[in-house]
């Protein structure tokens, strides 16, 4: 199974940003078969500035779906996800806060 | 040293601040136990905290996919970090949090096996633990 494109939902709830982003990745193991591919960073980024950065291991699911909470916020804002993995592998996504 | 090696060196030399961009803790992801990943992270014996919320089903039937929802409510909040102790490899993601994001994280795991999930905290520089226990039905980290 091959990497694929990202899909991203952000939108206003209780005065927050709820951000819900899905990354389209086998996130193999070492014990699989397919040998050991997956996402190391992924950066949530609100109107280009970094708010969370994570490194994920082998253990996240295949597909990774996040969900992350900004403070605050507004609709219009912009927000972005990026990932990079082990084979050097990079996606992107982007939009705004609805 | 040749000419040769000596402009690989350079290349290599170069080419390492573009890599410490994505810092990624190999020595933590390939820790086999839940205590020498914290180690790494520098986060060892981190104290017990109830401020620490972790919703996770008891029962997950499919190990290659178990939602947990993560939150900290202790002030200054600065990173957490999701731990399965029967995993191969304990430690399942690391997330920092800026200026702008809530301490909130909901994400999906592979559980192995039946296992003490532990969410540690890092706030003013000091760690902080909760712990639930997910029983699995079907591992998921094999295949």
């Amino acid at each position: 199974m091959a990497v694929g494109p990202m899909k991203m939902r952000a939108t206003i709830a209780g005065g927050n940003t709820d951000v819900r982003v899905l990354m389209v990745h086998p996130m193999t193991t070492a014990q699989m078969k397919e040998g050991l591919h997956h996402i190391k960073n992924v950066v949530v980024k609100q109107n280009g500035r970094t708010v969370v950065e994570a490194e994920i291991g082998q253990a996240i699911s295949r597909n990774p779906v996040f969900f992350f909470r900004l403070k605050g916020g507004a609709k219009g804002d912009k927000i972005e996800v990026s990932w990079l993995d082990n084979k050097g592998e990079t996606n992107k996504v982007d939009g705004v806060v609805a | 040293m040749t000419r040769r090696s000596l402009l690989v060196l350079l290349g290599v030399l170069l080419a390492k601040p573009l890599a410490a961009l994505a810092a990624w803790n190999e020595t933590a992801f390939g820790a086999k136990s839940a205590a020498d990943a914290l180690k790494s992270l520098g986060a060892a014996s981190p104290a017990p905290s109830t401020d620490i919320v972790i919703e996770a089903p008891q029962i997950a039937e499919n190990g290659a996919v178990v939602p947990i929802e993560v939150s900290s409510n202790i002030p200054g909040t600065t990173s957490l970090a999701v731990l399965i102790e029967k995993n191969p490899f304990p430690l399942a993601g690391r997330f920092e949090f800026k200026e702008g994001a809530l301490p909130f994280v909901k994400l999906n795991v592979k559980m192995g096996e039946s296992s003490d999930v532990h969410v540690v905290v890092v706030a003013g520089g000091k760690p902080y633990v909760a712990t639930r226990e997910i029983k699995v039905t079907i591992g998921g980290c094999g295949g």
